[in-house]
């Protein structure tokens, strides 16, 4: 029997502020088998007439993923482990309900699958003990994935927040947004 | 001769650019390799490492190889997507030979390369050696820079052989030779790490080497403070503690009043520059007029953002300088790197932890390829043609009379003028592009069609292939083992994945049969890649690049060796001058005074407008690799003009629409990309593209007098536009014709 080597102590952390735009995240995520080659990350410029910044979106793997609450199929699982895997081929029935209800806007209907697929955290390599491909890639370790420890040694003018305040409603997420050191939650209006 | 046989409709239809998304059998299997070959991206100066998954004698895939110190699995997406050139539809897999009115059709090797031979020495025979040149590339290993040296001097007697690291870091090598006696950059990245200070200047670092932005990253977790020069809002300054936004060609004013500041302010290291420098006080005096009002008017900076680095730089303990090719494409690039230069040792900033300078190297092996030999003025071991006892060393480990070494030959750009003029009738050229990548492309074209024998080594066949006469199909990056030397001066290996597919050779084997073929068989046998490189070995001891004491084994055991290394005990050199003796004459550092110029071509009345070029994160030079896989095509379908609002709107010109923009040498038609992430009076254009979207159709042929490097990055520009507007991606089959 397989078994995993999912380390538990290890979080994903996004810091926009490092994020170049150069799409390496979005090509090796497309590398994985299990996304039918899409990639599961997208890198978006903010304004392009104003700014060169970026963002990458991906999926938050919610405490309580309101995409899976929402879902009708009962498609959209969440692991031990603490991640939200994409919708389960068989029984999603690609209504689009998760899309909509998902506050970070990540998960896509594929059209030409007809199912919904997001980021499950590279689950085949990080449940052998591997890192996530994007942030293994990243050049610029916009995308870092390790300890909390390690990421607080490391970037000692920046704190993860993984509290997300929409209006009366607050998410806890299994990844962290590098903010300015001292920052306890992200209020989004 | 070499024009088109056939319209490029045609050429294109059969040979691409086709983009490959995917591996052509699908990627079933892909799981269970029967290779993993630690290997480098065959792109940047940064050759991150990579491994290779291969299957069937093909590369299916990639995995990150998290040990390789310098990138610990990091890549950028060119490297990402690199495996997709491998088992690529576009891939010549047999010689080819130019049919008029057809195209190119397959000719067995030994016909081929009898062609060969006789073009060389029916061309020689009438107009002597030197009418037929070679220009080489350093995409190539430091093993084939060197052969490419040895067989263009003893097999083909040419002095006609140059490189094309020509269009990419010669200034720098030739300002670090006047400053240091030695090339190279002083530092590994690693010494970032606690710079106080880090000042980049002309280098889109972010899209150009994304991984040693992580370098820069972990300084700045540390304290560090990263001053930016650059006319754009590039990544890497969007965040950055100053960024001057300069107008280009400028960039030697910039350093100058830098200087004057620091003199001025008492911000120098006296006991440095007493002991171990010359030419201090004639360099400060060059720049006693150049105060920061005066390079506020120069450069277009606002004279505080320049007092404010100054004082940065200034006041630092330790820094790092970097510069790309910003600086170094002009006319003036020497004297904008010793600008830099006189910086750092103004402040005794260098050869000590934390501190350092260097050139960012653009190609694969920028770095070892301008060591090895394949310059028109240089043998290995960065050893100077010109000088007696280098040339009988050289001529004794090749086996010749010293007499029959050819002199120093023409440069790139001035072998184009030599076809031009009649001078040079016939042309073999290997990973080099020169109707992408050298500036006036028009006029490259028609130098082209000037020639009585044009021989192409390649696995594509690019735009300038595609005027030969007969092509030879070479071999790719993964396909040959061999060594590349960093933009750091570490010497990794590459290691062979797979053999060329179908009927390809690889290019070591194609020099060693046409050698023989011209008669240098003896001084031509080489068992395999290590013994060309034991042999460059020999031929770099004693020289400033010296790789004697490096092995293929040492390189193994310590994922790379830095040169300097003269003895196999040695362990290499990481960081250059710690002893403060540098490799000069007289064992000191070189200021050298610079004086201002302003570049080859400046903007007037009927060219406005200031145009400069460059990079774009998923293209890589001339886009031979890059332009023919799917994904990187996707980033980046086609060039756009970066323009200034206020510039656009002083032209009536809208986003998306396509605007006409002319210089002096041509124009081509492009569609705008109207951001404020811009200088006002400059418009940028990538230059990766060929034909109508070229970049380098109206950049200028001008060469900076030392380096014989061409301006790519300055000249004047006027712009119309078209009423015409297309969305992004709406890309047409021949558009790049």
């Amino acid at each position: 029997m397989e078994v995993t080597a999912y380390k538990t102590d290890m979080e994903f952390f996004v810091d926009m502020q490092r994020c170049i735009g150069c799409k390496a995240c979005e090509m090796a995520c497309a590398e994985c088998e299990t996304n039918g080659h899409e990639s599961m990350i997208h890198v978006n410029y903010v304004e392009r007439a104003v700014t060169i910044q970026t963002t990458v979106q991906v999926c938050m793997h919610c405490d309580d993923p309101v995409c899976a609450k929402v879902c009708p199929a009962d498609a959209i699982t969440k692991d031990d482990f603490g991640v939200v895997h994409s919708a389960n081929t068989a029984r999603c029935i690609g209504c689009s309900n998760c899309v909509m209800a998902c506050p970070f806007g990540v998960p896509i209907k594929e059209e030409k699958y007809d199912m919904m697929m997001k980021c499950n955290m590279c689950y085949d390599r990080t449940s052998a003990g591997k890192k996530p491909m994007c942030a293994t890639v990243c050049p610029s370790q916009a995308l870092f994935y390790g300890t909390r420890e390690e990421i607080s040694r490391m970037r000692p003018n920046s704190t993860p927040v993984r509290e997300f305040i929409f209006g009366a409603q607050t998410v806890t997420t299994k990844v962290n947004i590098m903010m300015p050191k001292g920052s306890t939650h992200l209020k989004i209006h | 001769m070499a024009k088109l046989p056939a319209p490029p409709e045609t050429i294109i239809a059969k040979f691409g650019p086709h983009l490959n998304f995917a591996p052509q059998e699908g990627y079933p299997g892909r799981d269970e390799p029967d290779a993993v070959v630690k290997t480098h991206c065959c792109f940047c100066g940064m050759q991150c490492g990579i491994q290779l998954l291969v299957k069937n004698n093909k590369v299916v895939g990639f995995e990150p190889w998290m040990e390789f110190p310098f990138n610990e699995g990091r890549l950028c997406p060119k490297g990402v997507q690199r495996y997709l050139q491998d088992n690529h539809p576009d891939r010549l897999l047999e010689p080819l030979e130019r049919v008029e009115g057809e195209g190119f059709r397959p000719i067995a090797w030994e016909p081929a390369l009898d062609r060969v031979t006789a073009a060389i020495r029916k061309i020689q025979a009438s107009y002597g050696n030197d009418a037929f040149a070679v220009l080489s590339g350093v995409s190539l290993t430091n093993e084939k820079s060197y052969l490419m040296g040895k067989f263009a001097r003893v097999a083909i007697k040419t002095a006609n052989l140059d490189y094309n690291g020509r269009l990419c870091m010669v200034s720098a090598g030739a300002g670090n030779k006047k400053a240091f006696g030695l090339d190279r950059a002083s530092n590994s990245y690693a010494d970032l790490e606690h710079a106080e200070v880090i000042l980049v200047t002309g280098a889109n670092v972010s899209e150009t080497f994304p991984t040693l932005t992580y370098w820069l990253w972990r300084a700045r977790d540390n304290g560090a403070k990263l001053i930016v020069v650059d006319p754009r809002v590039i990544p890497l300054a969007r965040t950055a503690d100053i960024h001057l936004d300069i107008r280009p060609g400028t960039d030697s004013a910039l350093y100058g009043a830098m200087l004057k500041y620091l003199g001025d302010h008492d911000m120098l290291d006296h006991d440095f520059i007493r002991e171990h420098t010359t030419g201090f006080e004639d360099t400060l005096a060059a720049v006693q007029e150049y105060t920061l009002e005066w390079a506020e008017q120069v450069t277009g900076i606002d004279r505080e953002k320049i007092r404010q680095a100054a004082e940065l730089w200034g006041k630092a303990g330790t820094s790092f300088l970097l510069h790309a090719r910003g600086i170094e494409h002009h006319s003036k690039g020497v004297e904008n790197v010793l600008g830099c230069i006189n910086l750092v040792l103004a402040t005794g900033r260098i050869g000590r932890p934390y501190c350092g300078y260097g050139t960012i190297t653009g190609q694969g092996n920028g770095q070892g390829g301008r060591e090895h030999g394949h310059k028109c003025d240089q043998l290995p071991g960065n050893r100077d043609i010109t000088n007696p006892e280098h040339r009988k060393y050289i001529a004794g480990v090749w086996g010749i009379p010293e007499s029959e070494l050819p002199g120093k030959g023409l440069t790139a750009w001035e072998l184009i003028e030599a076809i031009h003029r009649g001078e040079v009738k016939g042309l073999l050229s290997i990973c080099f592009n020169p109707l992408v990548s050298l500036p006036n492309n028009n006029y490259v074209r028609e130098a082209l069609e000037k020639l009585e024998f044009y021989v192409c080594i390649d696995f594509f066949l690019n735009e300038t292939a595609r005027h030969a006469d007969i092509v030879l199909a070479g071999s790719l990056h993964e396909e040959e083992e061999g060594t590349v030397t960093t933009a750091e001066g570490r010497v990794v290996r590459i290691r062979r994945a797979v053999t060329p597919p179908g009927n390809a050779r690889t290019d070591t084997s194609i020099i060693l049969d046409l050698a023989a073929r011209l008669g240098a068989a003896d001084k031509f046998t080489y068992a395999d890649s290590e013994a060309i490189f034991n042999e460059l070995r020999v031929a770099s001891k004693g020289g400033t690049a010296d790789y004697y004491g490096i092995t293929y084994k040492k390189i193994e055991d310590h994922m790379g060796i830095f040169w300097p290394c003269p003895s196999e005990d040695h362990p290499g050199t990481p960081r250059l001058w710690e002893d403060r003796k540098f490799a000069t004459p007289d064992g000191k550092a070189h200021f050298n005074p610079v004086h201002f110029r302003e570049p080859s071509e400046v903007t007037d009345e009927a060219y406005p407008v200031v145009l400069t070029t460059g990079r774009v994160v998923s293209q890589y030079l001339s886009g031979t690799q890059t332009r023919r896989i799917g994904k990187l095509v996707g980033i980046n379908p086609e060039p756009l003009l970066e323009i200034h609002p206020e510039l656009a709107a002083k032209y009536n010109i809208r986003q998306r629409e396509t605007v006409r923009v002319t210089t002096r040498r041509g124009s081509g038609e492009f569609p705008a990309n109207i951001v404020e992430t811009i200088r006002k009076d400059t418009v940028f254009i990538p230059y990766h593209w060929p034909g109508k979207k070229s970049a380098n159709q109206l950049t200028i042929g001008t060469l900076d007098p030392v380096s014989k490097i061409p301006e790519f990055k300055v000249c004047a520009c006027r712009l119309e536009p078209l009423d015409r507007f297309t969305q992004p991606g709406e890309i047409h089959a021949f558009d790049s014709i």
